[in-house]
């Protein structure tokens, strides 16, 4: 197997705070990745590293080398808006935009490249809104308001709107801490066939969650990583005694 | 299942980059946005520049100490003017705050009166109105009836006060929490003393923000006044009688024939627009707590 | 303290002190009605010679003539218009600009600063725009007319569209053309117009685009979007209903701002031939004649002007509330 994603020795630092501390990572091609940790641990502001969102707060800066399918994205002459294009985003609250329909949130980003072709954009749309597993709920109604959907079919409409541009790695930050337990378990579902196109990495507090659909875990405390290694071996036989504090559920 | 992905991998890497196009306009914009923001803040440099290099040479202790000098002779000062403005906000102060304040607490503690949303629609409507039209109004109301005077004059500004207090006071008292209210009501206090003894103290720097920025707002107004206090070369504090305001001289002046009378125009443009600095500045600072603005 | 020394107050008795407290804001707060009402009825009595006696022609009537009393106010209408539109036009994008300056591009030492100044402009009075424009920007306006009287070929010009003028007419080209030398004018009245509302569209596109949430732009920004692909498909249509209340704002102080264009328009109701001469406004005719008007009927019909600004800046305000709520998009409030 090929690491699709490769962090090394990476630190973040909000001016002074040294948020995240030498944390190194490989995800491999096709699988779900967990970040899992008690709140303020580092673990989104690691995500948020991967597609170069740091670049948007003053203050903030990263350190070490990431690499996304070979290429190191933080290295010069990298243009990040370029590169955000192969990485894709989901947000801890569904957040599709509001003046556009269901189909245009979806295809936003093929709109953004320049992509005008109605037939290919339907294309696309039906692709991304079907792998999303929303195209049977939205079909009659691609024209609407993309805010008049539910909570849960607007958080999967967001994922939509990331699987249209086929991102090489999508990251999901807390994607269902806003979703009712159905719409979570919908979303939960469809995590094992989006790993057939892309490879993830989600961030999320909820343990049971992450037993339920990483095939790697890693856990984060205070800015460092203390714990990686396949899921069921972080939560049958943790190697670290603060992981195991940590998935018994004694703090955090 | 890997020999597919291989196949989207290969084909994601023949993607464009982004296009020299979208580059360009991106670049293009940027600039655009920083040359309209040099353009929308040039002329308020241009005219303090002006104001600085001009006022300041007219402005002389007789500006503050004397009257207008008699038609044909030079120099002189406003005293009037600055005796009258100050005469007549005091006054216009009385009815934007009374009226202003009460008009909040009510579309804040009533929501549920049947009469709340007429009040707010024209309180909003009233704030649209242009002030010369406020000063006519005024005229027919009272100068046909009782003559200009200084009162008509600050009736004409309050009005004008009144839908900013009104604003500035509903905004900030529904920041005060929910739960202080009913900590009162819990007490056993009734509403009104609830209200008066809870509610307005927790809001009152955002109100007092409120009465200063409507103050700094008529405190430049003419219009409204030509026709209502219009104007009087001598100092009185009597609010039957004309009465000026240094807007209105501003206006008379700049019109005027005599190179003396402009300089005099710019020296109490350098006056009026210190005195709203200051009022506004004021206004900033009341307000900078935001003890209720966070969260 | 035990509870039966702590009794409740008497219901009645605070009800009833509820109820005068109430009474007394409700009594004050209908003091705003009362001036809304009585603004009405004063304009509309006064004004009532003027519209009993011209009818709908006090509207079309290209004619105002206080020597034989005859009032039409089609040219300060057209005046009105063409001042606040061409304004507005010049002054939105500006402070769109200004408003996105701050609010995306701006490092924090700078936006502070940028913000409070274009704040400054809204306090700045109207009497002393005018003054400045009058003193400042008049003779450079009038430096440049001038040329059009010393140099040959623009004369020709001025020539050609004087013939013009006095038939009453013009043409594209000579309305570009200035019709004297004094500086004052349509134009001048339109520049400072437009620098005068810069700060009502500016502050208020300032704070939409700031209530904007940070996870609209990262959306985009994930997607692969420039700056300004995020500007302007994310955060200005997020904030459109916003920066439309700001614009009809500023419209309504547009289409009511007085002295600064009373001061330098030049009081002329000559027919519109040319961007550069004189002319007049609703309310540049109520500052510059009402204290003059003599006659009845010049009395009333500078206040059915008035009349008529009310009306105008009653429906901008209703207009900037459908308006809002028809773009504000689903699911934001």
């Amino acid at each position: 197997m090929t690491p699709i994603l490769v962090a090394k020795d990476v630190d973040i630092f909000y001016g002074d705070f040294h948020a995240i501390k030498k944390v190194s990572l490989n995800a491999e091609i096709g699988t779900v990745n967990a970040l899992i940790g008690p709140s303020g641990c580092g673990k989104t502001t690691f995500l948020r590293s991967l597609n170069r969102m740091h670049d948007l707060t003053p203050g903030a800066r990263v350190e070490g080398t990431i690499q996304v399918d070979g290429q190191d994205i933080y290295g010069p002459g990298v243009d990040p808006v370029a590169m955000r294009r192969r990485i894709g985003m989901v947000f801890q609250k569904p957040n599709p935009f509001p003046t556009m329909s269901v189909l245009d949130n979806t295809v936003a980003g093929l709109k953004l490249a320049g992509v005008r072709d109605k037939n290919q954009l339907m294309a696309v749309a039906e692709r991304s809104l079907r792998g999303a597993a929303l195209w049977d709920e939205v079909k009659d109604r691609l024209h609407m308001p993309g805010m008049g959907l539910s909570g849960g079919q607007q958080q999967r409409l967001c994922i939509a709107r990331a699987l249209a541009v086929e991102p090489d790695v999508l990251l999901m930050d807390e994607p269902t801490s806003a979703l009712d337990p159905a719409s979570t378990a919908k979303i939960e579902e469809l995590m094992s066939e989006l790993k057939k196109v892309t490879t993830i990495l989600i961030v999320t507090h909820n343990m049971q969650q992450a037993a339920r659909i990483s095939d790697t875990c890693s856990v984060f405390l205070n800015g460092d990583m203390i714990e990686h290694g396949p899921t069921e071996q972080i939560f049958q036989h943790p190697q670290d005694k603060r992981t195991e504090d940590y998935v018994s559920g004694r703090f955090g | 299942m890997s020999a597919v992905r291989q196949d989207v991998v290969a084909l994601r890497r023949s993607a464009p980059a982004i296009s020299p196009a979208r580059r360009l306009t991106n670049a293009l914009m940027g600039g655009l946005i920083s040359l309209g923001t040099l353009l929308v803040v040039a002329p308020l440099i241009l005219i303090f520049y002006y104001l600085l290099t001009t006022g300041l040479q007219a402005l002389s202790p007789e500006f503050f100490t004397q009257t207008p000098a008699p038609l044909g002779e030079t120099g002189g000062g406003l005293k009037n003017a600055i005796i009258g403005s100050i005469t007549m906000l005091s006054m216009a102060s009385v009815i934007g705050i009374l009226v202003g304040v009460a008009g909040g607490i009510f579309l804040s503690e009533y929501p549920k009166h049947p009469l709340m949303p007429t009040i707010r629609m024209l309180s909003d409507v009233l704030a649209g109105i242009p002030a010369i039209v406020m000063g006519l109004v005024v005229y027919g109301l009272l100068v046909l009836r009782f003559g200009f005077s200084g009162m008509a004059g600050a009736i004409a500004l309050g009005f004008l006060m009144i839908p900013i207090v009104v604003r500035t006071t509903e905004e900030t008292l529904k920041l005060v929490p929910r739960a202080t209210r009913e900590a009162g009501l819990a007490l056993g206090l009734p509403r009104w003393k609830v209200i008066l003894q809870i509610v307005l103290p927790a809001a009152a720097g955002g109100i007092v923000t409120g009465i200063m920025l409507a103050l700094a707002r008529v405190a430049g107004e003419a219009a409204p006044l030509l026709f209502t206090a219009f104007g009087n070369n001598t100092v009185t504090t009597n609010l039957t009688e004309p009465m000026s305001a240094l807007p209105v001289e501003i206006f008379k002046l700049a019109t005027s024939a005599y190179e003396t009378d402009r300089q005099l125009a710019q020296a109490a443009s350098l006056v009026l627009i210190l005195l709203i600095l200051i009022t506004s500045l004021l206004a900033r600072y009341f307000s900078s707590p935001r003890k209720y603005r966070a969260k | 303290m035990s509870q039966a020394t702590k009794r409740p107050p008497g219901r009645g008795l605070s009800s009833r002190s509820d109820d005068v407290f109430r009474t007394v804001i409700i009594g004050l707060s209908l003091v705003i009605a009362l001036i809304f009402i009585l603004s009405i009825y004063q304009l509309a009595t006064v004004s009532w010679p003027t519209l009993s006696t011209f009818g709908l022609d006090f509207y079309t009537g290209r004619t105002w003539d206080p020597v034989n009393d005859v009032y039409g106010a089609f040219s300060m209408i057209i005046g009105t218009l063409v001042t606040s539109l061409i304004a507005l036009a010049i002054s939105v994008p500006l402070a769109i600009a200004s408003a996105l300056f701050i609010a995306e591009y701006s490092p924090k030492w700078l936006a502070g600063p940028v913000g409070y100044l274009i704040e400054l402009l809204a306090a700045v009075p109207s009497v002393v725009y005018g003054l400045w424009a009058l003193v400042v920007i008049a003779p450079k306006l009038a430096e440049w007319q001038l040329t059009y009287f010393t140099d040959p070929a623009k004369l020709e010009t001025y020539s050609a569209c004087q013939e013009l003028w006095l038939q009453g007419t013009s043409s594209f080209q000579c309305f570009f053309v200035p019709s004297a030398a004094d500086g004052r004018g349509l134009a001048l009245a339109t520049l400072i117009l437009t620098v005068m509302i810069l700060p009502y569209t500016a502050s208020v596109a300032r704070d939409v685009i700031n209530l904007v949430p940070r996870d609209q732009r990262e959306a985009m920004y994930a997607l692969g979007a420039t700056k300004w692909e995020v500007i302007s498909k994310a955060v200005l249509p997020y904030a459109r209903a916003g920066i439309m209340g700001g614009v009809l704002l500023a419209l309504g102080r547009a289409l009511g701002e007085t002295l600064a264009v009373a001061m330098v328009i030049g009081d002329s109701q000559a027919p519109l031939t040319s961007l550069w001469q004189n002319f007049s406004t609703m309310a540049s005719v109520i500052a510059n004649q009402f204290g003059d008007a003599q006659q009845e009927l010049h009395r009333s019909s500078v206040l059915a002007l008035g009349l008529t600004l009310f009306f105008m800046s009653v429906i901008v305000n209703v207009l900037a509330r459908i308006v809002i709520k028809r773009l504000t998009p689903e699911g934001i409030k």
